[in-house]
């Protein structure tokens, strides 16, 4: 299995997000913001970081980059993404999700280890999980609140397409204290906190976060 | 020339930590009776030639697609050619 790692410009974890699909026993291809080929990977991982100085709006530039017509295009058509952090903001500005990611509530930026509970087990990012397990992966934002109108949530809840909230503290005052969703199909997964930072003993506070990067590639193996 | 004015507010329903932050360092500097603040964005567009027709239309789609967000903001246009 091949997944891609897109780095822009101001990127930071594209590393680590390679290194997590290597550690899940997947191949990492490195995919560039202003080329348009996806490489024929079989899934994509947009890695956090602060892509174009989040200048404007956090995501707002990206998402007019040459790889995201391509990305887009081919989520549409049910290749797995999954949007850490500015990722995750990305796919928003994209409206492959719904919602936005706006200033957190303290006004400060939040590093800290985070305590997650998963909430859905459907989409093709988190299979692997159990049903409401609580896992602990960093967080680090400063732009992380996810906000959209009440109904939005109501469906996004509805549907079960919540796929991680926080719990003991909401780092950033994301309504209904939403970490995570994923689009209708389950191919599309954005995750606020960093699931490629908790792959190893000796780096992360655990290797809870190596579900997702396994998740996928069971979720690929099993369709074809 | 055409100069081009974007203003960009965060809708009425979308918390602005920003704004009511500004609003605590109002008061605290002596402005009394502070009801509300909220803090926007200004874009100032200085294009050549007249703004019409199809380059409009362009002008006032971006508008809407990259220099704001409609899930969280609206935004108000006002040309002067």
């Amino acid at each position: 299995m091949r997944i891609g790692v897109v780095t822009f410009p101001g990127t930071l974890d594209d590393q680590d997000a390679s290194r997590a699909v290597r550690v899940a026993g997947a191949e990492a291809v490195t995919l560039w913001h202003g080329d348009d080929d996806l490489k024929s990977v079989d899934a994509v991982v947009l890695p956090g970081g602060f892509s174009y100085g989040d200048y404007l709006r956090c995501g707002a530039i990206s998402r007019f980059a040459p790889v995201m017509r391509a990305l887009v295009d081919a989520a549409n058509g049910g290749l797995p993404v999954l949007g850490i952090c500015n990722g995750f903001q990305i796919l928003c500005e994209s409206h492959l999700l719904p919602g936005a990611l706006t200033r957190n509530d303290s006004l400060h930026f939040v590093c800290r280890d985070q305590r997650l509970r998963i909430e859905d087990t459907t989409s093709m990012w988190t299979r692997d999980y159990a049903p409401g397990q609580e896992i602990v992966i960093p967080l680090k934002n400063g732009e992380g609140c996810f906000v959209a109108n009440e109904t939005t949530l109501d469906e996004l809840e509805g549907e079960g397409r919540v796929i991680a909230r926080y719990v003991d503290v909401n780092p950033n005052g994301s309504r209904r204290d939403i970490a995570g969703i994923r689009n209708a199909r389950g191919n599309v997964v954005g995750l606020m906190p960093h699931p490629e930072h908790a792959v190893e003993p000796l780096t992360g506070p655990s290797t809870d976060g190596l579900g997702f990067f396994t998740s996928v590639l069971n979720s690929l193996v099993s369709a074809s | 020339m055409a100069r081009v004015v974007v203003d960009v507010m965060l809708k009425p329903e979308i918390l602005d930590p920003q704004g009511r932050a500004v609003q605590g360092a109002l008061g605290r500097l002596g402005l009394s009776g502070v009801k509300d603040v909220r803090q926007g964005k200004q874009f100032v567009i200085e294009l050549e030639g007249d703004l019409e027709g199809d380059r409009a239309a362009l002008m006032e789609q971006l508008a809407g697609e990259l220099l704001s967000n409609p899930v969280i903001e609206d935004f108000r246009m006002t040309v002067e050619q």
